[in-house]
């Protein structure tokens, strides 16, 4: 598979990705603000601006915009075309990606793909987003969900699948970490809270319900919502698809079937360090977690993420395009020794 | 719902002066003419939606606020009766046929020249003439591979030849996609009709390209090269690649090492043995031709000299498209072939010859003049349309570089009957692009891209100024 196109399809995913879960916190955090009454420009501030930390953009927003007001913040993350992160960002560079590699992906997937782009270049989006959010980011979630199951429905499981399949698990468990991360600052630097508050359970249940993840928590440990047991689920159960094992594995898997290297071994960098956190992932505790300290933890693991990104584009894509200067030296030297 | 229509003042293809349908046409204005105007509009709005979502578009250039557009498509067919699209194909396959004489000849011993057929002067400053590729031996002797050859009909419904485009030609994807769009629309009209099938020209491309692989290459890689995704034909280019299973590769795709082509994988280099580029020979490759081309592959030329890799069309083909050589075309068929063209050109002056010179000045105002290596429509003046600074433009600019520019006769367009708005229909002027691939043997898918002028009154038929398209039906019978 050529290497550009592999990585098209890479970003592809994790584009569509993005856009679904940013739909996620801004919708559960609109919903969040219904429960709360007489909040002063203060608390509101207190409630937004940490949403724009998770999304690791607060430079480009604090750019655009004064203050983290629930306008600005839904603006930036939703309709803004100057932030590269934001929904409508996310969907144009998916189809773009997947503009690139038509002829690689099935025929239906990239038709929902391009309805949802021409949608969301529509006066319509835009009304249907003021009378009501959450259905519109109803539709957002629905449309990536559709391209999810459309491509687990047609695509061929070839090389280009699992490229796509690495984006979509790495951009989730990124994702993942960071909306676990939105509540960091009521938290104790290190250790984990004695006591909860009702509205901070609502937060926190407001964190599970941005990944679709209330349903199976309650579940596990019915209606009482603990920070710890929180952080528990999301990082930790094998079970539930949005967490960061579960998308960790999901992503080693990837990496393998594109390798064919076994598991125990690795042939690059990105298997390596996929491995290496699986690993830790197995073989540590949340109570390890809260003695570190959640916001350090998780900044760190998306650090980790980070590296398992650029070591598969080293290994796979980066095959260092010459500058053109210097490639035609080589040509010369080469034509020049032929001649000689 | 052609009742208001006006046919006169123009040849028009399917209907007489009395406003009968041509025999060709009676089919079909029987199954159009049981549609109501609810139901034609509501075809023609589901058409448009679902071009729109498969992402049938074109980019346009300059264009911010909507890069891409839908390729208008108007749902009247034009019609080709069986025994007239026999005539035009013999055209066609003698004109290609010509034509790779004429460059086999120009780029070997140069008879034609000797000959005293065309004069040194046109070849050599001929801004297309790649004089690097004298004595060169392509592929199987074959240059233009696939070329899109532009044909009118004049006021006397005589078919003509307007251009050959013997470089990248584009549009065939269009061809296909009205075609799907009008099935869809009209299931039933096609087997009562009569239709011949376009859909093998995937098929007839990928065997053409197989076929001039460098030799002992038993199992061809096969590419399309693209400029990107910003280019105006991008669809195309995808499109094409995906009907024929190969690989769509952009310049920063390939590298060459020891004069071979490779294709840069998730495994690692791969070899390319033949290459369908759709990229102009100028940015082909930034060693050979323009050094800021970012678009080309550095070494590419030497890898195509070495042997080792295949391209079609082949590097030279753009002196057969200037319009300048497009004059010698009659004569070449005459010269190679012994024959007399079965499709004619459209009279020519010639603005370095004397006399030419002397009747295009003083008639400015009711010719068309060209400059003879520009296309899309552009670098161009309609005479009889022109405003008086139009037209001292082109007088200084002729007489300054008369090589550069030809003047043609104003034509005036067949039309056909093309659907305005709220279900009226005009009569609007057409042209016909057949498209011929050059390979084992000569084929053409039968029809090829109608293309409509939209503007009311206006003779320009290209997308980049506000032209449409039509599907084409070939029948198998003459009515």
């Amino acid at each position: 598979m050529l290497s550009r196109v592999a990585n098209c399809l890479y970003w592809m995913s994790r584009y569509i990705e993005r856009a679904e879960n940013i739909a996620r916190i801004v919708d559960v955090n609109l919903q969040l603000l219904l429960d709360f009454r007489n909040l002063d420009e203060q608390r509101l501030a207190e409630h937004w601006l940490p949403i724009v930390l998770a999304t690791g953009d607060e430079k480009q927003f604090f750019e655009l915009h004064k203050n983290a007001t629930g306008q600005a913040v839904t603006e930036f993350l939703v309709w803004q075309t100057d932030n590269p992160n934001s929904i409508i960002s996310s969907i144009y560079q998916a189809r773009e990606n997947a503009r690139m590699v038509r002829d690689q992906i099935p025929v239906e997937f990239w038709e929902e793909l391009n309805r949802l782009y021409w949608f969301m270049r529509t006066p319509q989006a835009r009304q249907s987003w003021k009378d009501s959010p959450t259905d519109f980011f109803q539709q957002i979630k629905g449309s990536s969900l559709l391209l999810v199951g459309l491509s687990r429905a047609t695509s061929i499981r070839n090389e280009g699948w699992y490229f796509a399949e690495a984006g979509k698990f790495l951009e989730r468990a990124d994702k993942t970490s960071r909306i676990l991360d939105v509540r960091h600052v009521t938290l104790p630097e290190k250790g984990a809270p004695v006591a909860v508050s009702q509205a901070e359970a609502l937060e926190w249940s407001a964190i599970l319900r941005s990944c679709s993840g209330w349903d199976a928590y309650k579940s596990i440990h019915g209606a009482e919502v603990h920070p710890k047991l929180v952080a528990e689920f999301l990082i930790y159960s094998d079970e539930f698809p949005r967490s960061v094992q579960f998308c960790v594995t999901g992503l080693n898997d990837a990496l393998r079937k594109i390798s064919k290297v076994p598991e125990g071994k690795f042939c690059n960098d990105a298997e390596k360090l996929a491995g290496r956190l699986i690993a830790e992932l197995q073989f540590s505790t949340i109570d390890e977690v809260f003695a570190q300290g959640l916001h350090a933890y998780l900044d760190l693991l998306q650090v980790k993420l980070n590296d398992i990104g650029g070591a598969m584009f080293n290994a796979y894509i980066f095959q260092p395009f010459t500058n053109l200067e210097e490639e035609i030296m080589v040509q010369q030297e080469e034509q020049q020794q032929q001649s000689a | 719902m052609l009742q208001q229509y006006d046919p006169k003042g123009f040849f028009d293809e399917m209907l007489d002066e009395r406003g009968d349908s041509r025999p060709h046409y009676r089919k079909f204005r029987q199954c159009f003419e049981g549609m109501t105007p609810d139901e034609f509009d509501h075809k023609r709005q589901s058409v448009d939606l679902a071009f729109l979502r498969q992402g049938v578009t074109f980019n346009v250039y300059g264009d911010s606020a909507g890069t891409e557009k839908i390729f208008p498509f108007d749902l009247l067919p034009r019609i080709i009766s069986a025994k007239e699209w026999e005539g035009l194909e013999r055209g066609l396959v003698q004109r290609i046929t010509a034509l790779n004489l004429f460059l086999h000849d120009i780029y070997h011993e140069q008879k034609i020249i000797k000959d005293g057929i065309i004069p040194p002067f046109y070849i050599l400053t001929g801004k297309h003439f790649r004089r690097e590729f004298v004595n060169f031996n392509v592929p199987k002797d074959i240059y233009i591979h696939v070329c899109g050859t532009d044909l009118i009909r004049g006021a006397d419904g005589g078919w003509m030849v307007l251009e050959d485009n013997g470089r990248c030609p584009s549009g065939v994807s269009y061809v296909l996609e009205n075609r799907r769009a009008m099935k869809r629309s009209f299931p039933a009209m096609f087997e009562q009709i009569g239709v011949r099938p376009v859909e093998h020209y995937p098929q007839e491309l990928l065997k053409m390209l197989q076929h001039i692989a460098p030799a002992g290459v038993a199992d061809p890689t096969v590419a399309l090269l693209t400029p990107g995704a910003y280019n105006s034909a991008y669809f195309e280019h995808t499109y094409l690649a995906r009907q024929m299973g190969i690989e769509i590769v952009e310049g920063r795709d390939l590298l060459v090492r020891d004069a071979r082509v490779f294709m840069r994988t998730t495994k690692g280099l791969r070899p390319v043995h033949v290459i369908y580029r759709r990229i102009d020979d100028d940015f082909l490759d930034p060693t050979v031709f323009r050094r800021d081309s970012m678009l080309g592959v550095p070494g590419i030329v030497n890898a195509y000299r070495a042997g080792n890799v295949s391209l079609a069309n082949s590097i030279g083909t753009g002196i057969a498209d200037d319009k300048v050589m497009y004059y010698f075309v009659p004569r070449m068929i005459k010269y190679y072939l012994d024959q007399e063209p079965i499709i004619p050109n459209v009279p020519t002056y010639l603005a370095s010859e004397d006399a030419d010179k002397k009747y295009i000045l003083e008639n400015l105002t009711q010719l068309v003049v060209k400059a003879a290596n520009e296309s899309g429509g552009y670098g161009m003046l309609m005479g009889p349309k022109a405003t008086k600074e139009e037209i001292e433009k082109f007088r200084g600019a002729i007489e300054k570089d008369p090589r550069n520019y030809v003047a043609q006769p104003m034509i005036s367009l067949s039309r056909h009957p093309t659907h305005i708005e709220n279900g009226t229909f005009e009569g609007r002027h057409v042209d016909l692009r057949p498209y011929i691939i050059y390979g084992e043997k000569i084929s053409i898918v039968p029809g090829g891209l109608t293309r409509v002028a939209l503007r009311k009154g206006s003779l320009v038929v290209n997308s980049s100024q506000g032209g449409g398209s039509k599907d084409t039906w070939v029948l198998y019978g003459d009515e």
